[in-house]
């Protein structure tokens, strides 16, 4: 059980995989061009597919390898946030991705499920100002507490001036 | 001295705005206080700050607070194209720069689809750099690690065993510390000759200097006594919070991407992964970290050995050979979203790529930092500990505050 | 001012200036504030071992800001740590120095055109005396800079402008 130099063999196709989650809900998109597959999933059952994911016994997604925010722009008007799942046991990886509208994203924190996710969503409400439902203790983690802004989205104009100090060079 | 360029102002409210303590002071019993491992501290790890609840000198809680060397490296990402992103790589994980670089440059090379068509010699090269600076990196975490405990020894003999890594780094590629040297595409330039005859004579030297750390540090009876079961981390525990690396392997997973992914030549170097046996405590303790560490470098000086080989007699350098053939001029992936993740020293260090296909600059490009996560699980196993230990468990996590912040 | 053992031939006594006496003890044991923030931590640290010997200069590491007298700003400064330096410049007692190590605390380093977070130099926080350049800088680089400090040191003065002044004026009534 502790040696994964092989790959096992009861590795669950994609098809497989996109039933287990179809039959939680109706409303997904597959997309095939990334890198593990990406299912692209509604914000309202986040939560009950990676229950899903994480406790069946054929999928068992025990790590949380990434939790990423993603700006998509003014223009196209969305967030997204992304999440890549992986399976020790069994060797393979999902693309969950979830499409927010841009003005007062929310959506359910698994922090409950992953506890990695704890860390990951307040990096992703400081960078984005994403909202995680749920979440313990949603506060700044990289920058002050006092700080004006979410610098990672695409129209984001720093301050002049931060304790008297000019940000600019 | 010049006291015309400042311009900060201070004012008394400032330290509790910027950061604001998690704990509050209201209703604590007589016994118990709220002590603040501030951000500058006599320990290595760099900018960390610890709130700690004790109760008398046993601990109820910790609360970290990060942030003090967040240097914006996915807004730079954003804003530069992708083989001009390699120096803030470097500089995320700056311990071990070859083994970040490596990971980002596979990234973005399987993007391309050119990840096969790197010529074996690239290939064999960047894994030799990439296996002394993990060596490099270890003895880091190792020699800070004594140092913390109170042995001050082993880190001066660590750091001198480090000066002949960086060293024969700085020969091939100009830098001490900060490389830039493994190219989207290949290498920024070939390893020097007589490079192979040097590098085959560090592994003779560092071989009994191995034996002889652990002997004065790894079983030494206070060290051992110091680091026994202290901070055990349970395997189940380890995986839901994302630790990877020495610390997983540590409580009893074999379980190392270098395997697992088979990337770049490793599926055809023959090594092996040490996990954490409890030999002399219980199974995940720092003590079985540190180990799995030493044990990763006897491991790493076989690669290395390797590599020479196969460098010295199948993938000779020739006249001809140019490193940099492969690195394209314009780098323009097709619109896709890419995860890449490596074996970095301290753990699984993942790139999320977003590339919108039009522009040679990626769109959006995050870095899942080991140390990130592995921080997060200080929390859960230093509950019910005393303070001496809990800087015991904060030694053998081996943060880099670099990449931590990001 | 030559080595001091050398001129004890003459019985024992010394004849000097009480600039230079104070100035030559105060630069032969300049004691660093351990402030590693990055990547020039690193190499401070490796400054401080047995290839590059920081100690035959009299360079002992404290820790504490209140026993040392050189702070040497080692890494990237950001908008979060600069309350925090401010208070530990205020906390040593004088006289006391500053060395900006590396590129990052000169002038913000490769982070000056995107870091919203990156104070572009430690200089806009605390006043500096010798800044040593580098990404990270070599650790002869750095005794480079400890060997400017002292430099700077030696040619110090206890007397006030206004003594000179005085000095001055009174040469001018004589001449």
């Amino acid at each position: 059980m502790n040696d994964f130099s092989k790959k096992e063999s009861n590795m669950l196709d994609f098809q497989q995989l996109i039933e287990i989650v179809k039959a939680l809900s109706n409303d997904l998109r597959i997309d095939e061009k990334t890198s593990p597959k990406a299912i692209i999933v509604p914000a309202s059952a986040l939560n009950k597919i990676c229950q899903e994911l994480y406790q069946n016994p054929s999928t068992y997604f025990d790590m949380l390898s990434c939790l990423t925010g993603i700006d998509n722009g003014v223009e196209v008007n969305t967030m997204e946030v992304v999440y890549n799942l992986y399976s020790i046991p069994f060797n393979h990886h999902v693309m969950l991705k979830v499409i927010l509208l841009r003005e007062n994203p929310e959506i359910d924190s698994i922090s409950e499920i992953w506890r990695t996710a704890n860390w990951h969503e307040r990096e992703a409400f400081d960078m984005y100002g994403i909202k995680f439902i749920g979440h313990p203790d949603l506060r700044r983690i990289l920058l002050p507490a006092d700080w004006v802004g979410h610098p990672l989205k695409k129209d984001y104009v720093h301050e002049e001036y931060y304790r008297d100090v000019k940000v600019e060079y | 001295m010049p006291t015309d360029s400042i311009q900060y102002k201070f004012k008394a409210n400032n330290l509790v705005d910027s950061e604001p303590n998690k704990l509050r002071e209201d209703g604590l019993r007589a016994e118990e206080m709220i002590i603040n491992l501030g951000p500058q501290h006599p320990s290595t790890h760099g900018v960390l700050r610890l709130e700690v609840l004790m109760d008398g000198e046993i601990i109820k809680e910790v609360v970290p607070h990060l942030g003090y060397l967040h240097r914006c490296f996915e807004k730079h990402a954003e804003s530069v194209p992708y083989n001009q992103v390699i120096p803030y790589v470097d500089r995320m994980d700056y311990v071990a720069s070859m083994n970040s670089e490596h990971a980002y440059a596979m990234g973005v090379e399987r993007m391309l689809g050119i990840a096969d068509q790197l010529p074996k010699r690239v290939e064999y090269i960047r894994v030799l750099v990439a296996e002394l600076n993990r060596i490099a990196s270890h003895f880091i975490a190792i020699g800070t690690y004594g140092m913390d405990i109170g042995a001050f020894t082993p880190f001066f003999w660590v750091m001198r065993d480090r000066e002949h890594i960086l060293r024969l780094l700085e020969w091939t590629c100009g830098a001490r510390l900060l490389y830039n040297y493994i190219w989207i595409g290949g290498l920024y330039y070939d390893i020097p000759v007589g490079f192979e005859d040097r590098c085959e004579e560090f592994i003779k030297y560092i071989k009994p200097k191995l034996s002889e750390l652990e002997t004065v540090l790894i079983e030494n009876e206070i060290f051992v006594q110091r680091t026994a079961n202290v901070g055990v981390l349970p395997l189940d525990l380890a995986i839901n919070y994302g630790v990877t690396g020495p610390m997983l392997r540590g409580s009893g997973l074999r379980f190392d991407l270098r395997k697992v992914d088979g990337y770049s030549v490793y599926p055809e170097l023959d090594f092996n992964i040490p996990i954490g046996e409890g030999i002399k405590g219980t199974v995940g303790d720092c003590w079985d970290r540190v180990w799995v560490r030493m044990q990763e470098i006897h491991e790493s000086t076989k690669i290395i050995e390797q590599c020479l080989e196969k460098l010295q007699k199948e993938h000779k350098r020739t006249k001809e050979f140019d490193p940099q053939a492969l690195v394209p001029k314009k780098i323009r992936p097709q619109a896709q979203d890419f995860y890449v993740r490596a074996e970095n020293p301290k753990g699984e260090l993942g790139f999320f790529f977003r590339a919108d296909g039009k522009s040679d600059i990626p769109f959006r490009c995050k870095a899942r930092a080991c140390s990130f996560s592995n921080l997060s699980v200080l929390p859960e196993i230093s509950r019910g500990v005393l303070v001496a230990d809990l800087i015991a468990i904060i030694g053998s996590i081996d943060v880099v505050m670099g990449e931590v912040d990001r | 001012m030559g080595l001091l053992d050398q001129r004890f031939e003459n019985g024992g006594v010394i004849i000097t200036k009480v600039d230079d006496l104070l100035n030559w003890a105060r630069l032969s044991s300049m004691w660093p504030m351990t402030f590693g923030l990055a990547c020039c931590a690193i190499e401070f640290m490796s400054t401080g071992t047995t290839v590059y010997d920081m100690d035959r200069f009299g360079m002992a590491p404290r820790s504490s800001p209140r026993q040392a007298d050189v702070m040497i700003v080692a890494g990237t400064v950001t908008f979060k740590m600069a309350d925090r330096i401010k208070r530990l410049y205020e906390q040593m007692a004088e006289p006391r120095y500053v060395i900006s190590m590396g590129s990052c605390s000169n002038c913000g380093g490769p982070y000056w055109q995107h870091g919203y977070h990156v104070v572009k130099g430690v200089d806009r926080i605390i006043p500096v005396d010798v800044y040593v350049p580098g990404c990270p800088p070599r650790p002869e680089a750095l005794i480079g800079g400890f060997l400017k400090l002292q430099e700077k040191i030696r040619n110090e003065t206890l007397m006030t402008p206004k003594a000179i002044e005085r000095l001055l004026e009174k040469g001018k009534q004589h001449a």
